[in-house]
């Protein structure tokens, strides 16, 4: 079974054209892949069906924008894994 | 339909706000002067304005779900397909389904046909969803729904 990581680097590479190589877990989705808000709704969007899940979008940039939480926390792919996870997990508890 | 005011939906004819779906009327008119340019002589509804009045009709979809609270923008057409040519003074129905509400946008998959069923356009149709910049906005938006006969929630 591929990995949440896995998951979301196929799911980038096929939204944005991106060689899969290029993605990596330290991937920055906006610094490093060039990925902008629009594709991201994209990427959110298969995101949200593979995993049964919402991407709180939403409250991620609100958190950005008011300097409580970095881009990094959310936007790196190790990151963004992990929090795919969490959101899983509540959903299953 | 005011085509060069882009004011596509007429009436709003069916709402399902829980299963997330709109059926929207929209009249094109026997004379505009859109149909001076396209085309000369055999005028065509431009396929373009399907797209606004199935993004239109999603809008009016996530609007009614988002309780007039936040504005629903087009952010992205895909499959846009244009199925049928439309003359001047011909009724259309626009249909929208949610497929997906995300955090911050929907999509929609829309159709628009004919009274008797002939397809004209389809397209999935994912809008942004935003605060409204300003009230003024939000009031015109709230009295053009009740223009379309949206039932605006106190």
């Amino acid at each position: 079974m591929a990995s949440t990581f896995d998951t979301v680097a196929n799911i980038i590479a096929e939204t944005c054209d991106i060689p899969r190589e290029q993605i990596t877990p330290e991937s920055h989705a906006i610094d490093d892949l060039g990925i902008d808000s629009l594709d991201f709704l994209d990427i959110a969007f298969a995101i949200d069906k593979a995993f049964g899940i919402k991407l709180p979008l939403e409250q991620w940039t609100a958190e950005v924008n008011e300097g409580k939480a970095t881009t990094e926390q959310y936007f790196v792919l190790k990151n963004l894994a992990e929090r795919i996870d969490g959101l899983v997990a509540a959903k299953g508890a | 339909m005011r085509l060069e005011y882009f004011e596509l939906v007429d009436k709003i004819e069916e709402l399902n706000l829980a299963e997330g779906r709109i059926l929207a009327l929209g009249n094109v008119p026997a004379a505009s002067p859109v149909f001076e340019g396209h085309f000369p002589g055999h005028p065509l509804v431009p396929g373009v304005l399907f797209v606004e009045f199935m993004a239109q009709t999603s809008g009016w979809l996530l609007l009614g779900r988002l309780n007039f609270e936040r504005m629903a923008f087009l952010a992205s057409v895909k499959e846009a397909k244009m199925r049928n040519f439309v003359q001047p003074n011909t009724p259309l129905l626009a249909e929208a389904r949610i497929e997906h509400e995300g955090s911050g946008y929907g999509i929609t998959n829309c159709k628009v046909t004919k009274h008797d069923g002939t397809p004209v356009a389809d397209a999935t149709i994912t809008l942004r969803i935003m605060p409204f910049p300003s009230s003024e906005f939000s009031d015109a938006m709230r009295a053009r729904a009740r223009k379309v006969g949206f039932t605006i929630p106190a």
